[in-house]
C-alpha cells in the first residue's frame, strides 16, 4: 500500500491514512487503542473523559434498530486524574496520533480536563460538546453558539495542543455552530456525533434503553453526516473529521469528496470487525489509483467543484 | 451492516416458558428463541429484564427452539429475575461470542458454582466424540453443586465433587484434585482442560495446566454493556471478552496473565480487583 498517497494532515496532526477510531468505541484501555492502531487506524480518539469518574447508565445501554445502533452509555469514565496515566502509557505503545475526547459541565472543567490530558501526552483533544444523552454537558453546549465559543476559548487558552470540536447533528443549522467553534479558535471540527433517537419495544410497551433516549449511529445516519460535512466545507474555512455511519471505503471516499480531510469509524467495528480500517484504506488506495489521483489531499472537497 | 450481527443483535421479546429451581440460590429459565437455540457451547446471550437491567448469561442448554440459562441470585438484576415466573416477558439478544473448541481426545472439565452450566452443555457434545471425559465440580456447599445427575452419565468416570465446607465430596477447592489428574501420564493423559467459574479458580487452573503443559480453554466473565465489541467495557488485555471471547485458550490467557484472576474494569472504566 502506498502510504504516502493516503497520508493527510488535520489540525496539525500528521495522519498516515485518513481513518481514525471514533470516540466512544473501545478506547478505555491502552491495549485496546494499541490494537486499533495496529490494525490500521491513522489516529485514535479515546472515550470521553471528564473531571470526575462516572459510572454511566444501567443496561440496556445499546439497542439495535434498522441500519443502526442507538446507545446511551452515559459517559462512563474513570475521571481525568485516574485516566492521565493511561494516556501516558498509551503514548508509549502507539505511534499514531492520540486524541483524547473531553467533556465537562462548564468551560472551566473542559479546560482543566484538556490541560491534564495534554500534559499526560495527548496529541490533541476533541471536545465532546454533543453527547445527546447526558444533561448539562454535551448537546446543551454544542447547540448554543455562545456557550460553545466560551468553551472553545477557555480550552484554547489552557493548552497549546490542537483542539478539535465534535459537533452535534441535533441542531437547526450546523454551519452556525461550526463557524462559532472555528472563530473561537478550534483547529478542526468533527462532524457529526450521534443523532438523538429512541427505541420502543411493542411487546412490553416500554422504551428499551434505561435512559429512554440515546444517540443513533451507523449507516442510518451516513447521509445526514455527509450533508453536514458538505455544508461546513462549503461555508467555513476549517479542517473536518467526517464521522457518522462510515462502514465501507466508498463511504470514506464520499466523505473526503464532501470535504473531510479524514474520517472516524465507530459502529462499523462491531459490524465489520477492527479490520474495517485496513479494508477502507485498501479501497481508498485503489480508488485513488483508478481515478489517477496521487494523494488523498487531491480529493478532499472534490464534490464541490461544479 | 453484516446480516449475521444484525440478526443476532436485534432484541427479541419472548415469554418465559419454564422456571426450574436448581437449589436455594439458583434457577434455570427456559424460553423460546430460534436464534439462541442454535448457540454453540460457550456462547452467551444478553437478557433484558424490562425496566431493571440487561445482563450477559452463558447458555446452559438448547433444545428445538428453546434456550436455557442458569442464574444465581447475586445482584439487583438476578434477584429481580428470580421473582419472575412462567409467561413473564424478557428480551433476548444473541447468541454472542465464540465457543469452546470441540475435540475427540481426552478432556477434563472444571466447573465452579454456576460456571458448571455452560460446561454441562459442552459435555453433552463432547460425550459423543471424546475418549475420556472427566469432570471436577466445585461449590461452596453441597446444595450449590449443580447438575450432578445430568453430568454423571456423560462422563467416562464418576465426576469429582468438591465443597469448601466439606458437606459433599472432597473438602477443598476444585483445583486440588485437578493437579492429580493433570499429573497422569501415558494413555490416560489429559489433552484439553475446559474451565468455567470464578476467575480466581480459572487462574489457578491456568497455572496448573501451564505447569503440566496441558492445553486449556476458559470462559471468562466481565462487566458487559453492548455485547457486540463496541463499548470496551469488557476488555482484558487487547481482547474484548464479548466478541473475541468469552472463550480463551492457553496462548491467549498467557497474553493476559497480568489481569487474569487479578483485575478487571469497573462501571467507570477504572481497574478494580477481580
Amino acid at each position: 500500500m502506498n502510504t504516502n498517497a493516503l497520508s493527510n494532515s488535520l489540525a496539525g496532526l500528521e495522519l498516515g491514512n485518513p481513518t481514525a477510531l471514533a470516540s466512544g468505541i473501545l478506547g478505555y484501555s491502552p491495549e485496546s487503542l494499541q490494537r486499533i492502531a495496529e490494525v490500521g487506524a491513522g489516529a485514535v480518539v479515546t472515550k470521553s473523559v471528564g473531571l470526575n469518574p462516572r459510572m454511566g447508565y444501567p443496561n440496556p445501554t445499546v439497542v439495535q434498530v434498522n441500519c443502526g445502533i442507538i446507545n446511551a452509555m452515559g459517559l462512563p469514565n474513570p475521571g481525568i486524574a485516574e485516566y492521565a496515566s493511561e494516556i501516558s502509557f498509551t503514548k508509549t505503545v502507539i505511534t499514531v496520533p492520540l486524541i483524547v475526547s473531553v467533556y465537562g459541565y462548564s468551560a472551566e472543567e473542559y479546560a482543566e480536563v484538556a490541560k491534564t490530558a495534554a500534559k499526560a501526552g495527548a496529541d490533541a483533544v476533541e471536545l465532546n460538546v454533543s453527547c445527546p444523552h447526558v444533561k448539562e454537558t454535551g448537546s446543551e453546549i454544542g447547540q448554543n453558539p455562545k456557550l460553545l465559543t466560551q468553551v472553545v476559548r477557555e480550552v484554547k487558552a489552557a493548552t497549546s495542543k490542537p483542539v478539535i470540536v465534535k459537533l452535534s447533528p441535533n441542531v437547526t443549522d450546523i454551519v452556525e455552530l461550526a463557524r462559532a467553534a472555528t472563530k473561537a479558535g478550534a483547529d478542526a471540527l468533527t462532524a457529526v456525533n450521534t443523532v438523538r433517537a429512541i427505541a420502543i419495544d411493542a411487546e412490553t410497551a416500554l422504551p428499551v434503553l434505561s435512559n429512554t433516549r440515546g444517540g443513533l449511529s451507523g449507516p442510518a445516519i451516513k447521509p445526514i453526516a455527509l450533508r453536514a460535512v458538505y455544508d461546513i466545507y462549503e461555508q467555513v474555512d476549517t479542517s473536518i473529521f467526517g464521522c457518522g455511519g462510515i462502514t465501507t471505503w466508498q463511504d470514506a471516499v464520499e466523505f473526503l469528496l464532501a470535504g473531510a480531510s479524514a474520517v472516524q469509524i465507530g459502529t462499523a467495528i462491531a459490524t465489520r470487525n477492527p479490520t474495517v480500517f485496513k479494508a477502507v484504506n485498501r479501497g481508498v488506495t485503489a480508488y485513488l489509483k483508478k481515478k489517477k489521483f496521487r494523494s488523498v489531499k487531491e480529493i478532499v472537497g472534490q464534490a464541490h467543484r461544479s | 451492516m453484516s446480516d449475521k450481527l444484525t440478526a443476532a443483535n436485534t432484541m427479541r421479546t419472548t415469554h418465559i416458558e419454564s422456571v426450574k429451581t436448581e437449589n436455594p440460590t439458583t434457577k434455570t429459565y427456559t424460553f423460546t428463541d430460534k436464534q439462541c437455540a442454535k448457540a454453540k457451547p460457550g456462547q452467551f446471550l444478553m437478557l433484558w429484564i424490562p425496566t431493571i437491567d440487561e445482563i450477559p448469561l452463558s447458555i446452559m442448554n438448547t433444545e428445538d427452539n428453546t434456550v436455557s440459562v442458569t442464574v444465581k441470585a447475586l445482584g439487583d438484576a438476578t434477584r429481580h429475575l428470580h421473582q419472575m415466573k412462567k409467561s413473564d416477558i424478557v428480551g433476548v439478544r444473541g447468541p454472542f461470542g465464540n465457543s469452546f473448541t470441540e475435540t475427540n481426545g481426552k478432556v477434563l472439565l472444571v466447573g465452579g458454582g454456576t460456571g458448571t452450566a455452560p460446561l454441562l452443555y459442552l459435555a453433552k457434545q463432547l460425550a459423543v466424540t471424546t475418549k475420556r471425559l472427566s469432570f471436577i465440580m466445585g461449590a461452596k456447599t453441597r446444595k450449590e453443586l449443580l447438575f450432578l445427575n445430568q453430568l454423571e452419565p456423560l462422563c467416562t468416570e464418576p465426576p469429582t465433587s468438591t465443597t469448601e465446607d466439606g458437606t459433599y465430596g472432597l473438602k477443598c477447592l476444585a483445583t486440588q484434585p485437578l493437579e492429580q489428574l493433570l499429573a497422569e501420564k501415558g494413555k490416560t493423559k489429559i489433552d484439553v482442560v475446559y474451565a468455567c467459574g470464578p476467575e480466581r479458580m480459572i487462574r489457578e487452573v491456568f497455572n496448573l495446566t501451564e505447569k503440566y503443559h496441558v492445553h486449556m480453554e476458559a470462559s471468562l466473565e466481565r462487566l458487559m454493556r453492548c455485547g457486540i465489541g463496541l463499548c470496551g467495557s469488557c476488555v482484558i488485555g487487547k481482547y474484548r471478552v464479548c466478541k473475541d471471547g468469552p472463550v480463551f485458550n492457553s496462548a491467549q490467557l498467557r497474553e493476559v496473565k497480568d489481569e487474569l484472576g487479578i483485575s478487571k474494569l469497573g462501571f467507570d472504566g477504572n481497574r478494580i480487583p477481580v
